[in-house]
């Protein structure tokens, strides 16, 4: 049993490693000006340059109109992270309970018609998606950028399943004690989600800080960029640079991928939990 | 569904009214706008468009370009899900195995799930650099001259070997509480039974993990046809020309920079077809499985 062991840790820290190498070269390469970076390579020493370079980014006015900075993509991903989290939990959860809680007649077609949204991604609509902004003028704005994203039911199910477990007995009580439905949902309801609200806002966070496509397409003014936006600017800058910027393009990966990734880190338990448990 | 509900004339009209009213807005309509004008053809120039029929999937269906598009993706999508999928089970199956680290190992493998493709892209585009990059390097050790961007073939390995990367950590969280939901009894009946681990694994713990991998199969495919958009855009950084892309990407490239609205359409609705399919084929499946239960 023992020789067994041995292998099992060498094959998960050969994972690790190629899973973490990346990353952490990314970061420590990032520390190094771009001459040095293009001398010597990918290095996974400690340079002198972290300050400098993380200040720059952050602060620099960048883009073409010189209007945007790295504070404010990193805001502007916040915005779109926290929004569409939010959003996306309000809408969910009103939902889920109309659904569950109500005997009403159009339920099961309501029920279906936001079943439906599961089959299609915005991907494969995202033409026909563009010109209903467009004619809404709605590109270049934080709604044209978060609203859309929520037309999809994955939420609605999360809470239709956790509903789902919550027993009658609670509501049979509520309703022996006079409480309607109003009172129910934000006395009995709310209060019990919170775990569930918890893990559904990290994993949605996470999904929406992460979105490339649509905010790409909803925004050609600079002031409205994300920092994974800003990735591709960065890149476009390249083409034709004598010595490209390696250490402000890793300096933008490092700040893009902070956040979510603490988070997930830090709220591992509920991270899993919400996604194993709902997405099934 | 509960024995005991509400009923109200207006309440769950009011409940459900906000997310009806994103989803007619920015789902339907946009659908139905993709249909209809998959059938039209517009004119570039915007002056009205004219009912072509069936021309524009003909079109479609006809270029050589798109069915070696669609041959790439499928290839693509095949070597991205079975790396991903078996890289995955595999490290479950060990951090499952260890007692000693099992959460530190846990919390490192799965970090890498909340980098954003595009950002995974980058990366990668990094370490398949000309001047500065490893395995670049290392690939001339061999006498292979990697030509990211520029050699077709060369390309296409570095997006495969990114998008697996990404995935992985997915599929490990999947496969781990997959493994961790089963018995103990279960396992210390196999062990008396029969003395072989892979023999153990294959005919007893392999089975039971079915629906997770099969639920993860579908979430993969999904993954590799649609999620890898970031990827591949940072990797082949709009020159599409000798670059492999996938479907997506060419309804991209079709619709925001060609202006094809009508052969763009048509590639969303055939694109539509397919992930309708696969969604119809996971719920047939998932509903057995619950019959099961």
């Amino acid at each position: 049993m023992y020789r067994l062991k041995i292998t099992d840790h060498i094959i998960l820290l050969c994972g690790v490693f190629v899973m973490m190498a990346p990353v952490v070269v990314a970061f420590f390469t990032s520390t190094h000006d771009a001459a040095e970076i293009h001398r010597q390579g990918l290095t996974l020493t400690w340079g002198n340059h972290f300050v400098e370079t993380y200040a720059t980014v952050l602060n620099r006015e960048g883009g073409f109109t010189g209007q945007v900075t790295g504070m404010r993509m990193l805001m502007n991903s916040l915005i779109l992270g926290i929004g569409f989290a939010i959003g996306k939990i309000v809408l969910s959860m009103m939902a889920a309970y109309a659904i569950v809680y109500f005997r009403f007649r159009l339920g099961t077609l309501f029920f279906w018609m936001i079943f439906t949204t599961l089959l299609l991604p915005l991907e494969v609509r995202i033409l026909p998606s563009y010109e209903v902004m467009h004619q809404l003028h709605l590109i270049n704005t934080y709604t044209g950028m978060i609203v859309p994203l929520l037309a999809s039911a994955t939420g609605t199910f999360y809470f239709r399943q956790f509903f789902k477990s919550i027993p009658d007995e609670l509501l049979e009580a509520a309703r022996i004690d006079g409480a309607g439905p109003i009172k129910f949902f934000f006395d009995v309801i709310v209060p019990l989600s919170k775990t569930m609200v918890a893990a559904i806002f990290i994993i949605m966070f996470v999904y929406g800080w992460n979105q490339y496509l649509w905010p790409m397409l909803m925004t050609n003014d600079e002031s409205f960029y994300t920092l994974v936006r800003g990735i591709k600017q960065v890149l476009l800058v390249w083409v034709g640079a004598q010595i490209p910027d390696y250490n402000e393009a890793f300096a933008i990966a490092i700040l893009a991928m902070l956040p979510p990734v603490i988070i997930v880190v830090v709220f591992q338990r509920w991270f899993i939990k919400g996604l194993t448990e709902s997405d099934k | 569904m509960k024995r005991v509900q509400f009923s109200s004339p207006t309440l769950p009209y009011l409940f459900l009214l906000p997310q009806m009213a994103v989803i007619f807005i920015f789902f339907y309509w946009p659908s139905v706008q993709a249909v209809k004008s998959s059938f039209f053809l517009e004119d570039p120039f915007g002056f009205g468009s004219s009912f072509v029929g069936f021309d524009n999937y003909k079109g479609v269906l006809e270029s050589a370009e798109y069915r070696s598009i669609a041959g790439f993706t499928a290839i693509f999508t095949a070597l991205v899900t079975f790396f991903s999928l078996s890289l995955g089970l595999l490290l479950a199956v060990r951090a499952d195995a260890v007692i000693r680290g099992s959460s530190a190992y846990k919390t490192l493998l799965i970090s890498v799930y909340a980098i954003a493709p595009p950002v995974a892209g980058l990366i990668g585009m990094m370490f398949f650099d000309q001047h500065i990059g490893p395995f670049v390097r290392f690939a001339a050790l061999f006498g292979w001259d990697m030509k990211i961007g520029l050699n077709y073939f060369d390309t296409a390995f570095a997006m495969v070997v990114v998008s697996v990367w990404k995935q992985i950590p997915y599929n490990f969280i999947f496969f781990l509480s997959g493994l961790q939901g089963i018995p103990i009894s279960v396992r210390e009946a196999a062990v008396l039974d029969c003395r072989s681990g892979f023999r153990r694994f294959w005919t007893v713990i392999l089975p039971l993990l079915a629906p997770t991998a099969f639920f993860l199969f579908v979430i993969n495919v999904t993954y590799s046809l649609f999620d890898t958009f970031g990827i591949v855009d940072v990797m082949v950084k709009d020159k599409a020309a000798n670059n492999p892309i996938t479907l997506v990407y060419k309804v991209y490239m079709d619709g925001f920079r060609g202006n094809d609205l009508g052969g763009s359409s048509a590639q969303s609705v055939i694109l539509m077809i397919v992930v309708f399919v696969l969604t119809v084929f996971q719920f047939r499946f998932l509903e057995r499985r619950v019959h099961y239960n």
